[in-house]
């Protein structure tokens, strides 16, 4: 068993974390996991990417090879053009339908909707206003993942307790809110 | 023991904290910050051992030394660009004998994620001529870590680890070892061997000349120098280098035939094993992460026997970073199929935060020089540097950690008028002083601006090595003239005032500095939120 997950969004979005609740989730199953990260410059505002590759036997690389992810995970729409050719040929798309407009020449959002729209497998989900029925607007990443967790290879169990262990230090309230975001997210 | 999820930063950290260390110096800078980062929390929980940020890598690297000399075993860490300010240091420390086991970490940044040039450290390890661990993933950089400790007290030498971003700012499972204990005290007996004065320094560099011999034949044993012949198979061969291996590793069950193939992770070069291999294949195909550094040894100037496939003939990218996907072309391997097809998607590039102190500082600057024709504005390392992207594009050269100053100073000389140099605070104290002095000598009609928002805020909000409120009396101890050191607040309702004390600075016929102080506002979100939770 191989997937590779190319992670995707804005510097101050949550990505990073993103990776690392899936990350602790498929470790916890049992699985090899390997994620690359930017730091410094690069996040300040820009595009943020982290690859995240899942396997059950060893992992050479720790960036994903063009043509085999098995799926984008975005917090942002236009994000996920950006990277496209890393996709599998069944591969598939999960991402927060809410735009990022911190450049001057975003295009309109209903022309990147309707370039999602043309892959196979995307699903474009309101996680703003789910993260906010949640109890937490900042757990619009846990929706996401949520969102993602059908094809995931690993256990929706797990990833809870990945978001315990991460969210842990900040009391049961924000633990409970995000885990409520990542059901949410579900359904 | 279990394993633990590291970044390839960490488990370095983790591995010299094993392998006995008792001291850590370094100066922020990605992608090598984490290693310090690691270190320092350790030392706080722990108290066991030394770790702290440093002026500059030179200073850095000269306290690893005095920590050596006194038989501590001891790591110095920092970005590739940062050891061309340690070279000075650094070369020389290899002719000394070194006592305490005194570790390099140099972090290279190919593709440059966040630098002015992607340099290959592994030709400075070849002209200090000392050995170079090269790992490919978090386990090996924490093994190799460990080992480079036993090797530099075994040959009495200084060694390097090189890593490049893509390691050191990935994660994966680190199973640890044994741990050791830390050295006890003991000064370097032999002073002789620490004094590089004429006499003594021809001695050591014969010395270390006799070592490299040494080293060459621990690198050509070691089993971190693999190779793998196929005598069924001679087409053509394999030599990696760093993440290179995992590249071609990746693409391995593409090929119908496994080459014959050898890895280095150390050097200096095995070069019996790669005649070895070179005697088994028609051909060569070298893939490194970084500059040519071994094909470049290969191919030499005369024409060999043998044919060599790399960077230099461009069968693979001479620049950025390898992937899994550019090495497949000289593995005569197809580009694989992809849903997706990118079109042009605008551009994101990182940019000031929202309320940042440098956009108001540079909106100051900016409206100050309106008129003057023959003005320049030059800048420096650190998050101000966004300050050359629209809509602020208010600053002209971005050159190495420090050089806003002199190159100002030097314009000035030159007669371009107003000269305004733009510096951050840290990266002031770390290279920025001495050329200050330089214009406080010829009192050179320039004006420095140093935009102090107290830390080192692009590596993540280190502390600046002295706090803002001591680098107003810095200023004045370096012999600027008081009159002529003014202190700005950038914020929005300031900016007429800001613009007229600019523009008195400038209109001066003298060095003048203008301090304008405000908080990083991502440090000041972080120690709000530090308060709150506090309370």
């Amino acid at each position: 068993m191989k997937y590779d997950i190319i992670l995707a969004g804005v510097g101050g979005q949550g990505v990073l974390s993103l990776a690392a609740i899936i990350a602790t989730g498929a470790m916890k199953d049992g699985l090899n996991v390997r994620q690359s990260e930017v730091h410094g410059m690069a996040q300040r505002g820009g595009a943020v990417l982290s690859h995240l590759r899942i396997s059950d036997k060893d992992i050479a690389s720790d960036l994903v090879a063009k043509g085999t992810a098995s799926l984008i995970l975005s917090m942002e729409p236009l994000e996920v053009l950006r990277y496209v050719d890393y996709l599998a040929p069944d591969g598939a798309i999960v991402t927060a339908s809410e735009a990022v407009v911190n450049i001057t020449n975003y295009p309109d959002i209903e022309s990147v909707y309707g370039k999602l729209q043309k892959y196979p497998q995307v699903k474009i989900v309101d996680s703003v206003s789910l993260a906010k029925e949640a109890g937490s607007a900042r757990a619009t990443n846990m929706v996401i993942i949520g969102a993602a967790s059908e094809k995931l290879p690993v256990k929706s169990e797990s990833i809870k307790e990945a978001i315990a262990d991460l969210f842990g230090s900040k009391g049961q309230a924000v633990v409970d809110a995000n885990i409520k975001a990542f059901e949410l997210g579900q359904k | 023991m279990s394993g633990k999820v590291l970044l390839g930063d960490e488990a370095i950290a983790l591995g010299a904290v094993h392998a006995g260390l008792s001291s850590a110096y370094g100066y922020p800078g990605t992608p090598s910050s984490e290693i310090m980062e690691y270190l320092l929390a350790y030392s706080k929980k722990t108290g066991k051992l030394h770790a702290s940020w440093c002026s500059n890598e030179k200073t850095a690297y000269e306290d690893a030394l005095g920590a050596s000399l006194a038989g501590k075993r001891t790591i110095v860490t920092m970005k590739h660009v940062g050891l061309n300010v340690a070279a000075d240091p650094f070369v020389n420390s290899a002719l000394l004998k070194i006592n305490g086991g005194l570790v390099l970490v140099v972090a290279d940044d190919p593709g440059m994620h966040s630098s002015q040039d992607e340099q290959d450290s592994r030709f400075y390890a070849d002209f200090a001529r000392i050995p170079c661990f090269e790992p490919v993933n978090q386990q090996e950089a924490y093994e190799m870590t460990k080992e480079a400790f036993e090797i530099s007290e075994k040959f009495n030498v200084p060694v390097m680890i090189r890593i490049v971003t893509r390691l050191a700012h990935s994660r994966a499972v680190v199973v640890p070892g044994e741990e050791r204990n830390q050295n006890s005290m003991k000064k370097a007996e032999d002073k002789n061997t620490w004094m590089l004065l004429p006499a003594l320094a021809r001695k050591q560099w014969v010395r270390l000349l006799e070592k490299y011999n040494e080293f060459s034949a621990y690198s050509e044993k070691s089993d971190y120098n693999p190779l793998l012949i196929n005598p069924d198979f001679k087409k053509y061969g394999v030599i990696t280098t760093g993440l290179g291996k995992n590249y071609y590793t990746e693409n391995l069950s593409d090929l119908k035939e496994t080459p014959s193939h050898l890895h280095i992770g150390v050097y200096p070069l095995p070069a019996e094993k790669i005649r070895n291999l070179a005697g088994s294949v028609e051909k060569l195909i070298v893939i490194e992460e970084g500059y040519p550094f071994v094909e470049s040894k290969l191919r030499g100037i005369l024409p060999q026997s043998i044919e060599i496939e790399g960077k230099m003939d461009e069968k693979l990218p001479p620049v950025g970073e390898l992937n899994p996907d550019n090495v497949r072309p000289v593995l005569a391997l197809e580009a694989r199929e992809s849903l997706g097809k990118v079109e042009t998607v605008p551009g994101r590039p990182p940019q000031l935060c929202q309320g940042c102190p440098h956009i108001d500082s540079y909106e100051a600057i900016t409206k100050a020089l309106v008129g003057y024709k023959e003005s320049v504005v030059t800048s420096d390392i650190g998050c101000y540097a966004l300050g050359a992207l629209p809509p602020y594009s208010a600053i002209e050269t971005i050159i190495c950690m420090g050089a806003s100053v002199g190159t100002a100073k030097g314009a000035a000389e030159a007669g371009l008028k107003p000269a305004v140099a733009v510096i951050g605070d840290s990266t002031f104290y770390h290279s920025g002083l001495t050329s200050l002095v330089d214009a406080v000598s010829a009192n050179t009609p320039m004006t420095l601006v140093i935009l102090d928002n107290w830390i080192v805020a692009m590596t993540g909000g280190q502390e600046t090595i002295l706090p803002s409120s001591r680098l107003e009396s810095v200023i004045k101890g370096l012999g600027v003239d008081p009159a002529h050191i003014r202190t700005i607040v950038p914020i929005k309702k300031n900016l007429d005032e800001n613009v007229r004390i600019l523009k008195e600075e400038i209109e001066y016929e003298g060095l003048s500095v203008i301090l304008s102080v405000r908080e990083c506002i991502e440090e000041a979100k972080r120690r709000l939120k530090k308060e709150k939770s506090k309370k």
